[in-house]
């Protein structure tokens, strides 16, 4: 997605990326970022929570209108009100777990090369 | 209680990866220039284009990631996001509203804060192939973008 963004900005197009995956954003770059600290999967905000999800669409208009460098970054006040470790919960390995990842690797790119065969175009989606 | 940290994705998804028997990591995208540009006009004068890593909820969306170009209105009640990279053991993405601002937008442009939001919106996938993205699909959501006349854009990874 960073890389749309550039693309698009280069363009003449101005961007703002709103997301919760701060160090993929900075390590590719992007124009303007609004960062919030929430799981992947709702950047904007609570599901459900309208004006939570508004105030982070206006504040990603301000900082489009606002930002005067590229590489602007802006953290967003809100926190994520659920569980307090989903932190240490994501993609997390543990001997818990470790066999059937091993498994699901296996099987994943056993799917993979069927995809390669039966649809060259489709895209293999990033780990 | 721990103290909040940002979540190191990069590190998380490489260890992932490797216990799954990926013996290469992936490595993202990294540049020393980014570009920029600035606004033209007042935001109220602007139309404003969304991108989403969501796929549409329909029959081939749910079958075919690739890019998708879908009309903002009526707003979508679901988006399929099945298989892809969010946190799906502490949270849910059953409201459009909490990855994808079309409903906020429109209230947004009906106050007069935006000009427009652009009649299409578009999906994106998060390809392991950079190449595949910088060569392919930008440019073509870059061309759907001035075909609905989009003056600045809004991208929402999940």
């Amino acid at each position: 997605m960073s890389l749309v963004a550039r693309h698009l900005e280069d363009s003449g197009i101005p961007t703002i990326v709103v997301g919760s995956a701060l160090d993929i954003i900075e390590h590719v770059g992007v124009p303007r970022y609004l960062h919030t600290d929430f799981p992947l999967g709702n950047p904007l905000g609570t599901p459900f929570d309208r004006e939570m999800q508004r105030q982070h669409v206006d504040m990603a208009l301000d900082l489009l209108n606002e930002a005067c460098q590229a590489n602007t970054v802006c953290r967003s006040p809100f926190s994520w009100q659920g569980d307090t470790g989903w932190r240490d919960d994501y993609s997390r390995v543990t001997d818990a777990n470790r066999a059937a990842l091993a498994a699901a690797g296996e099987a994943r790119r056993a799917k993979q090369i069927v995809m390669k065969k039966t649809n060259p175009k489709q895209q293999i989606p990033m780990p | 209680m721990m103290s909040p940290y940002d979540v190191p994705y990069m590190e998380r998804t490489r260890l992932y990866y490797e216990a799954q028997g990926y013996t290469i990591p992936y490595q993202w995208a990294h540049h020393d220039y980014t570009p920029f540009s600035k606004l033209t006009k007042p935001l109220p004068q602007l139309r404003v284009g969304l991108v989403t890593t969501a796929m549409p909820d329909t029959e081939q969306g749910r079958a075919e990631r690739k890019l998708y170009s879908t009309p903002s209105r009526p707003v979508p009640d679901s988006m399929f996001t099945l298989g892809l990279s969010w946190h799906d053991t502490v949270t849910h993405t059953r409201d459009v509203g909490s990855f994808l601002p079309i409903e906020a937008l429109l209230a947004i442009e009906s106050e007069g804060g935006i000009g427009s939001l652009a009649p299409h919106f578009q999906s994106v996938p998060t390809a392991y192939s950079q190449r595949q993205t910088i060569e392919e699909d930008a440019p073509v959501i870059l061309s759907h973008m001035k075909k609905d006349e989009v003056d600045v854009a809004i991208l929402v990874p999940l």
